[in-house]
């Protein structure tokens, strides 16, 4: 049986690229949210700690 | 309750067995580099012997720079890393041994079989399965290691460079299993599960991602940690680098198929390839700057320290081939730079500059801490550093001048409406560059040699720590942070979340760029012409393989009107459905073969393989006199019908067990014709089935027309 006719089965194909363009959006806003959130000290620390 | 501190060892012996590999196969493989960059302008030089010839040398020279000499640098890089932010010692020392002998015992492994011509046939993706089976083993080993060593972790917070490390194990496992998924024949033998466009399609993201996560992430956790501990302050901005991390592992995955435009590759699935790779530019020169801003200040120091040139170079590289890699995704651009010496030339800025340079810098910071000592000699450092920037201008300026004149030449259309040069005459046209470039790595390889010098000396003027005394408290006894956490502090703890996270990211880009193409029938139409390849054929095609004519030819004509008067009506999807592997290729030294097909008579196939000067004067490609010698593997020919047939290839029930016949009848036809011109060839040779092979190319959609015409 040849490997494709497996991946064939699987329904919908078109929501995928949706799906990942928002997950995408989303957990980058996320992150830049959360870095520009967090207070300048903590991340100085964590920055030092090869040097430490 | 007073914390109390643990006193433990650091373990440098793993990190000096690396450090010492890497040198060894770094010489090596810019050994091999150099050797075929002079086959290319004096083809002599590949010694009339198989295992000097250059479609199997090449594949060893990438696989060992890829995972010889960069790997080994990963492992010992990371491992040295992982020991200091994470204040223990690595998890298990039996582990780390198994890993680095495991690891030799691949790179010799490979060097072997690829010189023997044991080759899946897909670029960076050479090695045969019981390798690959290995190479995943030692793969989970150093996995296992590198969990086992977070976990048991005296730092709450994990530095950036170990989620780079992290996201590297995770993705290069992914795309190393689905890419090398094949059917064994033999032991030295296997079939790629995919076929044509969608082999294609693994292939690249396969290719590109191996750029990207073994080439670049990896490395980019190594700079996030030597670019700081030598310029001796913290990184530029950890904002960016947690940034820089996300967007890269996202982004990064969804941009292989830039390989393929202008390919018969669906359309959507080009253009998903080139918006990723526009994007890659924001993330990569966020790390870049990031790196480069660290040095703010101590740019007096870069001025002596060869550790800090070489990073700072590094660095310019990485921005460099992260600015041209988008450009080389614009269809317009990739309309010139594709198939030519342009993708070389950028490919050796980021290996010799951006992982290179990286590599020595490394090994000038860690050799004479590792043995307690200093430098041997700054001044040669210094020299190396400058030697080896002239080496890379030396190699890739010649090949960007050889890329545009060539390119040019080849849509050049005299006012008549001809081609105006045959394409040998654009293959001598840049011969001269070719030399040059050979001088430019071979200068780069010297610095590599005075390197090695310099750190064997180094390494006697010192004497080895091999553990090393290091204090810290454990997890449980330190303070907890008050307050509120936030969601992402909560993955930065959690290693194994981490891993988690990361695998959605890449794989969401993985699924959503191949599951389509696997899914969706239309994506590749089938032409109802286009049968499978007769028994001898078949065998033909294997050799090819073996022989990896794919690294000089190309089988994919691009709808371009000099493509298509040069080589003939431009590449249909559906003309590759039964190429296990798709031999597309990714560079035209020699010309494209997908439609050479009854382009010539079989004497001059014969004649050319022979001595390819006697047919194209001037010719550079190596004569391949071993396949007039050689019979054919017909004690394979059942196993290989039978693999071909779990794989969905059409042939009738019980074929396997009487193709020879067929195979041996279709031989004497063609000697037959080969004696009609005065060439007496046994029909059990090698050349036989490659003649039957390049013949059978691209004509299956010509017949298709023949029968029209007839039906009209």
């Amino acid at each position: 049986m040849k490997f494709s006719t497996y991946l064939r089965e699987i329904a919908k194909v078109e929501i995928f690229p949706v799906i990942s363009l928002i997950l995408f959006i989303s957990i980058f806003v996320l992150v830049v949210v959360y870095v520009f959130g967090k207070d300048k000290t903590t991340m100085d620390q964590r920055a030092r700690l090869p040097l430490e | 309750m007073t914390p109390t501190v643990e006193k433990f060892f650091y373990d440098n012996s793993i990190v000096k067995k690396f450090g010492i590999a890497v040198i060894i196969w770094g010489i090596v493989g810019m050994l091999v580099g150099v050797l075929i960059a002079f086959q290319l302008a004096f083809p002599a030089l590949n010694l009339g012997l198989p295992y000097t010839t250059f479609g199997r040398l090449r594949p060893l020279h990438t696989n060992a720079v890829i995972f010889a000499f960069v790997g080994n640098a990963i492992f010992g890089g990371a491992y040295y890393i992982l020991q200091r932010v994470l204040k223990t010692r690595l998890f298990s020392d039996k582990l780390s041994n198994i890993h680095f002998w495991g690891w030799q015992l691949i790179i010799v492994l490979g060097a072997i079989t690829l010189l023997a011509g044991y080759t899946q046939g897909k670029e960076y993706a050479e090695l045969e399965w019981p390798i690959d089976l290995l190479v995943v083993v030692v793969w989970v080993i150093f996995g296992i290691n590198m969990f086992g060593t977070i976990l048991k972790r005296r730092e709450r917070h994990l530095y950036v460079a170990i989620w780079f490390f992290i996201g590297t194990w995770v993705t290069v496992a992914m795309l190393y299993i689905v890419n090398a998924l094949s059917i064994p024949v033999s032991l030295t033998k296997s079939y790629s599960i995919y076929a044509g466009v969608q082999d294609a399609l693994v292939q690249w993201w396969y290719g590109h991602n191996a750029v990207a996560f073994f080439l670049t992430t990896p490395f980019l956790g190594l700079m996030y940690y030597f670019v700081p501990k030598a310029a001796n302050r913290p990184i530029y901005s950890y904002r960016w680098s947690i940034i820089h991390f996300w967007a890269l592992i996202f982004i990064y995955i969804w941009a292989g198929p830039h390989h393929l435009l202008y390919t018969a590759l669906p359309e959507w699935a080009q253009a998903l390839g080139t918006v990723f790779s526009v994007m890659l530019i924001l993330p990569s020169w966020g790390g870049m700057l990031n790196g480069l801003y660290t040095l703010r200040g101590a740019w007096d120091k870069v001025r002596e320290d060869p550790i800090l040139k070489m990073f700072v170079v590094a660095l310019t590289c990485y921005g460099m081939s992260t600015f041209e890699g988008p450009m080389l995704s614009l269809k317009n651009v990739n309309a010139i730079s594709h198939y030519t010496d342009w993708t070389i030339a950028h490919v050796h800025i980021g290996a010799l500059g951006w992982n290179g340079f990286l590599v020595f810098g490394m090994l000038y910071y860690l050799i004479p801490r590792l043995w307690g000592t200093q430098l041997h000699s700054r001044k040669l450092a210094n020299q190396h550093f400058l030697l080896g920037t002239i080496g890379i201008l030396l190699y890739a300026i010649p090949l960007y001048w050889a890329a545009f004149a060539q390119s040019i030449m080849w849509k050049k259309f005299t006012d008549a409406g001809q081609l105006q040069f045959q394409f040998l005459e654009t293959v001598t046209h840049v011969v001269p560059g070719y030399i040059i470039r050979g001088i430019g790595g071979a200068l780069y390889l010297i610095g590599a040699l005075m390197a090695a010098y310099n750190l064997y000396k180094t390494m006697r003027s010192g004497s080895f720590i091999s553990n090393e005394a290091a204090e810290g408290i454990p997890l449980a006894q330190q303070s907890q942070p008050v307050g509120k956490l936030f969601w992402h502090t909560w993955i930065e703890r959690r290693p194994v979340q981490l891993l988690v996270f990361s695998l959605i990211a890449v794989a969401i880009g993985g699924a959503v760029e191949m599951i389509p193409t696997f899914m969706v029938k239309n994506n590749v139409p089938t032409i109802a012409a286009v049968k499978p390849y007769t028994p001898l054929e078949l065998q033909g095609r294997d050799i090819y393989v073996k022989e990896g004519c794919y690294t000089c030819h190309s089988q994919m004509i691009r709808p371009f009107r000099d493509e298509e008067a040069r080589y003939g009506e431009y590449s249909k999807a559906g003309e590759f459905v039964y190429d296990y592997p798709f031999q597309w290729g990714s560079k035209r030294t020699g010309p494209d073969l997908h439609r050479v097909g009854n382009k010539y008579p079989n004497s001059w196939h014969y004649n050319h393989m022979r001595d390819p000067t006697e047919t194209s004067n001037g010719s550079i490609m190596p004569p391949y006199p071993w396949l007039l010698e050689n019979d054919i593997d017909t004690a394979s020919t059942a196993a290989k019908i039978k693999a071909m047939q779990k794989l969905g290839v059409p042939y009738p029930e019980g074929y396997a067990a009487i193709a020879n016949d067929d195979l041996r009848k279709q031989a004497q036809i063609i000697t037959e014709d080969l004696k009609a011109s005065k060439i007496k060839a046994d029909s059990n040779k090698e050349i036989i089935a490659m003649i039957a092979y390049l013949q059978r190319l691209g004509t299956d959609i010509k017949k298709s027309e023949e029968k029209n015409t007839v039906l009209k």
